[in-house]
């Protein structure tokens, strides 16, 4: 086939470039939003150890006042 | 202990720098230096995209096969994680490399896909048979047994690979354009510093995103055996 001329082959060009970019996109974009939900995930078991730690601090309290320290 | 998250993510800033300038170079250079090819004109600057993004899914698919042997050979689940997500990208790279193909073959040939053109066709049955990499390997709920059952299909998938090369070189029917047939390619020294350039700059973003999964997916990793300990440690307090 002869060489297509630049404004049809332009089109084509372009068209191949931007699927190499959209699927890039489309990758990085599905692994950011997983790593958002790594992070949510962080935040929670931070404050479920906050929570554990209070509860095990709260804990210590009372044994060491004893039951009957009031 | 290693924390395989920090492992994984050392130098990933700057591989990813590496690669974004290398590809922005690579394809000022495609359009603003490299001159057109006589024959087939403005469309052969596709060439400079497809077959470096060819050649490094090929390559991951390789190197899929080379972690998956690692595994085999040392049981350490961090060489089957590595072998995954080498596939996993290999494969969504592939389908790039199908579109891409398919594109330049309707603006060369005038047809979007042409079945007795065996580079297409080869490239085509390598990547139906890592699409089914993903169902075997989750199919199988034991994790040693998939991580086993992987890396055989990694290797033997791998090594399969290679005969895709192999086909490029024996085929009869030479419709699809022949790039590398000599040490030089047959291109001119611009064309070809422009190949090379592009091959570099989709090798490092290969290695970019292959580093970006395999700290992702680490720290998931991670999280969960945290999670796993803290209820863990939660129910046995309880229980005392």
């Amino acid at each position: 086939m002869p060489a297509l001329p630049l404004d049809s082959a332009g089109k084509y060009v372009a068209a191949a470039y931007l699927v190499f970019l959209g699927v890039i996109l489309i990758y990085v974009a599905i692994m950011a939003a997983r790593l958002g939900r790594v992070e949510r995930e962080i935040t929670e078991l931070d404050k479920l150890l906050e929570i554990r730690d209070e509860a095990n601090a709260t804990a210590r309290k009372s044994t060491v006042d004893g039951p009957n320290s009031e | 202990m290693t924390d395989k998250t920090q492992v994984h993510g050392r130098g990933l800033r700057r591989l990813a720098f590496a690669a974004t300038i290398t590809l922005i170079g690579a394809f000022a250079m495609v359009f603003f230096w490299t001159p057109n090819e006589a024959d087939q004109g403005f469309i052969q600057k596709i060439f400079y995209l497809h077959v470096p993004l060819a050649i490094v899914t090929l390559g991951g698919f390789v190197a899929g096969g080379i972690f998956g042997f690692m595994q085999l050979r040392t049981g350490k689940r961090v060489w089957d994680l590595r072998s995954y997500v080498a596939i996993h990208l290999s494969l969504m790279l592939a389908v790039a490399v199908l579109i891409t193909g398919a594109i330049w073959a309707k603006a060369s040939w005038g047809h979007w896909w042409v079945w007795d053109e065996p580079v297409l066709v080869s490239f085509l049955v390598v990547f139906l048979l890592y699409a089914c990499y993903q169902p075997l390997r989750f199919a199988i709920e034991d994790p040693e047994r998939q991580a086993r059952y992987a890396a055989v299909f990694a290797v033997v998938a791998g090594a399969f690979v290679p005969i895709n090369f192999a086909a490029v070189r024996l085929a009869q029917a030479y419709t699809h354009p022949r790039t590398l047939g000599t040490t030089t390619g047959g291109m001119p020294g611009s064309m070809m510093l422009t190949f090379l350039i592009s091959m570099l700059g989709m090798t490092l973003l290969f290695m970019t995103l292959w580093k970006f999964e395999l700290t992702s997916k680490s720290a998931r990793m991670r999280l969960s055996s945290i999670r796993r300990r803290i209820a863990r440690e939660t129910t046995t307090e309880q229980a005392a």
